[in-house]
């Protein structure tokens, strides 16, 4: 079986709760511990639970290189009440992909619920630098390529092959910003045109500053259970239907960068064909990167794209694709929408992407 | 391939990043505290238990601790070893002591460096006291005590390690 496509056949996965911080330019002082614990609390008061001991599985995703800390992810296990012992996981990427251990958990039969969440302190580096990093340590990492001006590259290309226009990628902007006005966690919102976006000047041709989404500091936390788990709790849930990921090449040249054939991939495990969509929340941290998103996923003129405003109104680097899964998430439990797409996002350019379908229960 | 090349056993690939590293909200109290003279831990309005030094929550509850407690000066040996093994850098000449010690009023130890003592006569439960810098060098950093020194007074029996109260008497629950 391909991904973890028609859940229902097995256990289906209700999320029950989900909370983000504001996207904060900075900080401050506030170490991770600080940074988590009151997303943690605000999950668990969602649910009615006391602490990590009143779920089966914890799952976290963040990114040490981030603040510079090293092992910042063990100490931040300090906001979750570990003792006695509990069942702990961390991955080194965005917390969607501990949400995706924590289905496997549950799907398993290992896990009957799970808390997940992300944390991110990006502003005490220089965040496009510390992430070159993470490209391959032979050739491209010693040359210090920093993630804004691969993504230049890449709207460089879309934009000379006729794929794109630098006002499709104002548009993408204008509509982040004007939705963003109704998001309170929101870092950037404002009501800007078109026109007024493309008097900017230029910061990494062909990117403006407002095609990047900016640094942000934050979390954002989840609880997950078995469909009877979440009607024992008696809270309102929606059905996580479907989850997928897949990795493109880390050899940035062998790619097509004008597309993200990994995320159309993923969307075809997770099933996203498989109905009308309402919503989607794109983890796409430069404007152009949106454009080829709505395009893998074959979206359309019925679905809602980033009505939080996405990432472009504020980044939290390691929680942002949680967020997204719980962005679609709160909309379906509150009626707005009926079925939703979240995609989260690693890697310079798109190279690793995974595509959940939620949807009402 | 006829010839033979030389395998690349290497490259140069030095990393430098640089970062404005904050300690925490809670850390930057205690630090605060430390370049006054004081030393303090952090109470869990869940379990009472008192942190030093405080990183923001209780770990065993995974709740804030806002309380400020300001220890005592003295302090139990938890435990000890003798370093024989000269470190790079370190100014202390070996053989000395480090120590695992629980300050009067706290329930957890940190970790100091022991010394006016006979190394071999350390013992767990022996009781300390800190030895400060002059007021004029203190800064935010732990070395404004310098080390601990033995005190003159009882033993602690093992199990009462880490129940002290401020005033180095057993806390009744």
């Amino acid at each position: 079986m391909s991904g973890l496509k028609a859940m229902s056949a097995q256990r289906d996965i209700a999320i029950v709760a989900f909370h983000q911080s504001d996207c904060q330019a900075s900080a401050g002082a506030t170490n991770e511990v600080e940074l988590i614990m009151p997303e943690i609390r605000a999950v668990m008061d969602q649910v009615g639970l006391h602490n990590a001991q009143d779920v089966d599985f914890v799952c976290s995703g963040s990114c040490d290189y981030l603040q510079g800390a090293a092992f910042a992810f063990v100490a931040g296990v300090d906001a979750l009440g570990a003792v006695p012992p509990i069942r702990e996981s961390h991955v080194e990427m965005d917390a969607a992909w501990a949400l995706y251990e924590s289905v496997l958990k549950i799907r398993m039969g290992h896990a009957d619920s799970a808390l997940i969440y992300g944390f991110a302190k990006s502003s005490p580096g220089e965040l496009p630098i510390v992430l070159s990093q993470q490209l391959d340590p032979y050739y491209l990492a010693p040359l210090w390529v920093d993630t804004v001006s691969l993504a230049a590259m890449q709207a460089r290309l879309m934009l000379d092959a006729g794929k794109i226009t630098e006002a499709d990628m104002a548009a993408v902007v204008s509509r982040s910003r004007r939705n963003a006005m109704n998001n309170p966690h929101a870092q950037l919102a404002g009501d800007l045109s078109v026109e007024a976006l493309l008097q900017e000047a230029p910061f990494v041709s062909p990117l403006r500053r407002h095609d990047c989404s900016p640094v942000s500091d934050g979390a954002s936390a989840m609880i997950i259970a078995t469909v009877e788990q979440a009607e024992a709790w008696g809270k309102p849930y929606a059905i996580l239907r479907g989850i997928d990921h897949r990795i493109e090449s880390h050899n940035l040249c062998t790619r097509d960068l004008t597309d993200s054939p990994s995320t159309r991939r993923a969307a075809e495990a997770a099933g996203v064909a498989d109905g009308a969509i309402d919503v989607a929340e794109l983890y796409a941290p430069f404007s152009h990167q949106e454009i080829i998103l709505s395009r893998a996923l074959g979206l359309g003129e019925g679905t809602r794209v980033n009505p939080s405003g996405g990432v472009l109104a504020g980044n939290l680097m390691m929680a942002s694709g949680l967020s997204r899964v719980g962005e679609v998430f709160q909309r379906i439990v509150s009626g707005e929408a009926r079925r939703g797409v979240a995609h989260a996002t690693s890697g310079p350019c798109l190279q690793h992407n995974l595509v959940a379908v939620v949807e009402a229960a | 391939m006829s010839e033979a090349r030389e395998p690349v056993t290497g490259i140069e690939a030095p990393v430098y990043l640089q970062y404005q590293f904050t300690a925490g909200r809670a850390p930057s109290r205690f630090l605060s505290a430390l370049k006054q003279g004081r030393l303090t831990g952090q109470r869990c309005p869940g379990c009472s238990q008192v942190y030093i030094p405080p990183r923001g929550a209780c770990p065993a509850c995974g709740i804030a601790t806002e309380e400020e407690v300001t220890l005592s000066n003295k302090a139990t040996v938890q435990s000890f070893t003798i370093v024989y093994i000269p470190i790079p850098g370190n100014p202390i000449k070996p053989p000395y002591i480090v120590a695992n010690l629980v300050p009067d009023g706290a329930n957890i130890s940190f970790i100091h460096l022991l010394s006016e003592c006979v190394n071999e006569e350390v013992h767990i439960g022996q009781r300390v006291q800190a030895v400060w810098k002059p007021e004029a060098e203190w800064d935010y950093k732990m070395d404004n005590i310098i080390y601990y020194k033995p005190l003159d007074e009882p033993d602690v029996p093992v199990e009462l390690i880490g129940k002290l109260g401020v005033d180095g008497r057993e806390v009744q629950p």
